[in-house]
């Protein structure tokens, strides 16, 4: 069992912890006399913090930096502990210890009483979702082990847990100095006291059920096809999050709503099983050779869906010294999804040591939290984490580094919500036939494709799409060209107006119509003017993400959207070549051998 | 005694860091020092691409490990399939650096013969072997590339510095660890994004206790070195490394099952593996001088 003790600084956490080692005889014995020794040369007095301050630099400044994983034994099972740091500076290492845990001891000086840390780790602790809590009351020592210090302590602190809904299983007084009921009772110095030790707290936490009753979810880590000594599978692997998947079961992977039957669950080196759940880092192949990438999330069709969208309501708590700020481009990682975004609005912020609301704010600051509408470039599928805790969190990166985490509160409605449901519903009715794509693809020698060539109304994107056209047929590609001008007139809806809502129903239409001609295995390039972001995200949304390269061709002054490529000033010959070169990058085309 | 279900979960959460690993690291590599540990680590990975390992080993090798250890190593990666590369600092053997040969101290010979090897055969920057399958002999490896990416065997329980580990945990252009500020880690979610020029080193084994690799290693009956058990002469070796600095220690310890009864109610109960590593005791901290400079 993993548990996290934290606590405000100079509390006496690494001491409690050291304590608990040495009386349950957990320490190797080389260990106590080494720190002995180093204590002696560096003339301090010994201390069992010591035990886990391992680096220099903690030694040096007596403090905890870093979260320290510790092992030990009690009669009743095998512990993870971690020490987690109590200043402010390391809220971020706190929070790395603290996530790994099933529970938590938070330790307050019975003479400081409460401070700002004390608060702002329960709420962290919270934010963390760890529920069971026990509390120890340090240092009983120096308030003679007066009852009353206790108790208001214990009355204050359960008061403010409660505001964050945490009910405290359990609060100890304590001294870790004299090692009063750490790992035995002190019935002499604190006979008023009738709970339990550390270490009989620790053996009554429990286990945190498997979630194997929610429904079946698993992030997509990678589908894996290693041919090496002729080996034929193509398994979708990743680690169950929640619930359970049995041989047959249909799934339907969310955000592209594909749909396949389980064949078999993989694994080596173990005797074959037809069933896998909540916990294992699994595999399985499928009826049909589904194009799935990395970041979808595979459900059981006969399960409550997921939400997919691209713009969630969350609560987050911030970590990094930039704060987080509207107009500034992250990356959100959800499961095994990876989506660039945005903050849309940031509603409150909450300073955590006081749980005062902020209406006011444009930017989180480092260690507060806030509930914010996060915008993300594609959509990704998610559950509310009250609901489903390992695919309603996430991390935020910024600059590299991981910088804040949060939950999904509600995945809210996007302009694409309504096209994505007939989506759905169109790959649900979908007439499968006997051939698949990958059969497609493996016999045309492509992967079927929808290019994107937009660009300013006097550019070249028309010629150079065609010559495209001319050049992968003379190389003998299936390809089709067709101009937004071919299909207006064909397809024009009953609108027949130039509303915004005609002109994305227009485009859903031509994404239609391109969801067919991809299906058929056939790389089709597409001409229109000056694209924007709303045009791209219903393609994204009608036709496979992965599926879609887009082309910016000539002056970029009108330009809103990402293209995959951007091309200036080339010749029209040159531009095709860029373009071939990036379907070959993609893995639309293949190159010569 | 490790539970069946303790295993299940710790293999689990190791598999998952490897296919994170896998999935977002182009350049990647694992190192193999032939001990227990890495060998469970090699034993997971064939676990985690079912029976594959999707890229290369890599051994830094001193020129002082103890014979039988190169061998085993060979067996099993031409046994495998395993994609085989080995690295050495060839200017300090040939320069006669090393503590074997009186001329340096151990922490230096350490950080000659592995930190500065591991260095410069990760950036590339150093010869790098390749085991050539049909020959079965060494070539010299055309790739020259940097791993950006390398998975390490350590587990936290083995020293302090490590005990403070992330699970990915980055490195700077030279390698150093800036332990001091470490980016934060929490609900599966790695760091996987990094500066041109830097690694990341990737640790699957860090909640791994020395009786958990022993009980793992039975249940999948994953082949040792013999060097691991008594050959009858009531001395067996522990940890593995260098000759010159790793003692043996006493035991009668035959197979794996008198292993884990050593270590979990016997003699072994509360002594720390490491014991037997005499650069750990060089200095106040030995190892954790040579792990900001780029050691294992």
């Amino acid at each position: 069992m993993h548990i996290v003790f934290v606590g405000h600084v100079d509390h006496g956490k690494s001491t409690v912890i050291g304590r608990l080692l040495a009386e349950t005889g957990s320490l190797p014995e080389s260990k106590l006399a080494q720190v002995r020794a180093t204590c002696e040369r560096m003339s301090k007095p010994f201390e069992y913090a010591f035990l886990l301050d391992a680096l220099k630099d903690e030694q040096a400044q007596g403090i905890t930096i870093d979260a320290a994983r510790v092992f030990f034994e009690s009669a009743k099972r095998p512990y993870l502990i971690i020490d987690a740091p109590g200043h402010i500076e390391f809220l971020k290492n706190m929070v790395t210890g603290a996530s790994h845990a099933e529970a938590a001891v938070l330790v307050i000086d019975a003479k400081e009483g409460i401070q700002e840390n004390s608060r702002r780790h329960g709420y962290m602790l919270a934010a963390l979702g760890i529920k069971q809590i026990g509390v120890l009351v340090n240092k009983m020592d120096l308030v003679g082990y007066d009852q009353s210090a206790f108790e208001t302590i214990e009355r204050d602190y359960t008061a403010f847990l409660k505001q964050l809904g945490v009910v405290p299983a359990v609060f100890i007084p304590v001294s870790a100095m004299q090692g009063d009921n750490i790992a035995t009772r002190a019935a002499e110095r604190m006979p008023w006291y009738q709970g339990p030790s550390v270490l009989e707290a620790l053996d009554g936490f429990e286990e945190a059920p498997a979630p194997e009753d929610q429904p079946f979810r698993m992030p997509v880590q990678d589908v894996y096809k290693f041919t090496r000594g002729g080996d034929a599978r193509r398994i979708v692997a990743g680690t169950v999050e929640s619930g359970a998947l049995s041989v047959g079961d249909e799934v339907v992977f969310y955000p592209s709503g594909k749909r396949s039957r389980v064949r078999t669950i993989e694994a080596f080196a173990q005797p074959s099983t037809e069933f896998t759940s909540v916990g294992e880092a699994t595999g399985f192949t499928l009826d049909e050779q589904l194009y799935v990438t990395r970041g979808e999330l595979a459900v059981r069709a006969d399960q409550p869906r997921p939400e997919v969208s691209t713009r969630l309501r969350v609560s987050i708590f911030w970590l990094g010294a930039e704060p987080l700020a509207e107009h500034k481009d992250y990356v959100i990682k959800l499961g095994t999804a990876r989506v660039p975004m945005r903050v849309e609005s940031i509603e409150h912020v909450i300073d955590a040591s006081t749980l005062a609301k902020r209406e006011d704010k444009t930017s989180v600051q480092r260690h507060d939290v806030a509930e914010c509408v996060l915008r993300l470039r594609r959509p990704l599928a998610c559950d509310p984490g009250a609901a489903i805790e390992g695919t309603g969190r996430f991390v935020i990166v910024d600059d590299y580094d991981i910088r804040g985490g949060g939950i999904v509160i509600e995945a809210q409605a996007d302009a694409q919500h309504e096209l994505r449901e007939k989506v759905f519903l169109r790959n649900n009715r979908w007439e499968k036939s006997l051939v698949d794509s990958a059969q497609r693809a493996e016999r045309y020698n492509q992967r079927s494709t929808l290019v994107l060539v937009t660009g300013p109304r006097e550019g070249r994107r028309k010629e150079v799409a065609k010559a495209l056209e001319r050049r992968l047929f003379d190389e003998g590609k299936l390809v089709y060209y067709l101009g937004f001008g071919s299909v207006l007139y064909g397809v024009q809806g009953e609108h027949g107006d130039s509303s915004e809502a005609s002109h994305d129903d227009l485009m859903h239409r031509l994404g239609e119509v391109a969801h067919i001609i991809l299906d058929a295995g056939i790389i089709l390039i597409v001409t229109a003017q000056e694209l924007a972001p709303r045009d791209i995200a219903i393609f994204r949304a009608v036709v496979q993400t992965d599926r879609i390269e887009t082309v910016w061709v000539g002056d970029r002054t009108a330009m809103q959207i990402s293209p995959d490529l951007e091309i200036d000033d080339h010749a029209d010959d040159e531009a095709v070549q860029m373009i071939r070169q990036r379907l070959q990058e993609c893995g639309a085309i293949f190159r010569a051998w | 005694m490790p539970s069946a279900q303790h295993l299940d979960e710790l293999e689990a959460k190791s598999i998952h860091i490897l296919r994170e690993a896998y999935a977002n690291f182009k350049q990647l590599g694992m190192l193999w020092s032939i001990g227990k540990d890495s060998t469970v680590l090699l034993w997971l990975a064939r676990r985690a691409f079912f029976g594959h390992v999707p890229f290369p080993l890599v051994h830094v090798d001193t020129s002082f490990k103890i014979p039988e250890m190169i061998e085993y190593r060979d067996r099993l990666a031409l046994k495998w399939g395993l994609t085989m590369i080995y690295g050495q600092n060839e200017a300090a053997l040939a320069a006669g650096q090393s503590y074997p040969a009186g001329t340096v101290d151990r922490l230096t010979c350490c950080g000659l013969l592995k930190s500065a090897a591991l260095r410069d055969t990760l950036s590339g920057r150093g010869k790098r072997y390749r085991l050539n399958h049909d020959s079965g002999a060494y070539e010299v490896d055309q790739s020259t590339e940097a791993y950006t990416g390398v998975i390490v065997g350590v587990r936290a329980d083995e020293e302090g510095s490590r005990s403070k580990e992330r699970y990915f945990s980055p490195r700077d252009r030279e390698s150093q660890w800036a332990l001091a500020d470490q980016p934060p880690e929490f609900w599966s979610q790695y760091k996987t994004d990094f500066k041109p020029g830097t690694h990341v080193r990737i640790h699957p084994l860090l909640d791994w206790t020395e009786v958990d690799i022993w009980a793992y290693i039975k249940r999948h009956d994953i082949p040792t070195v013999s060097l691991y058990f008594d050959q009858g002469e009531g001395t067996r070796y522990r940890s593995l490394g260098c000759y010159p600095c790793t003692e043996p220690v006493s035991s009668t310890a035959r197979n794996v099952d008198e292993i884990i009864a050593e270590l979990t109610t016997g003699k072994f109960a509360n002594i720390a593996e490491r014991g037997g590593r005499a650069q750990d005791q060089a200095d106040g901290g030995g190892l954790e001088t040579l792990r900001r400079d780029g050691y294992m």
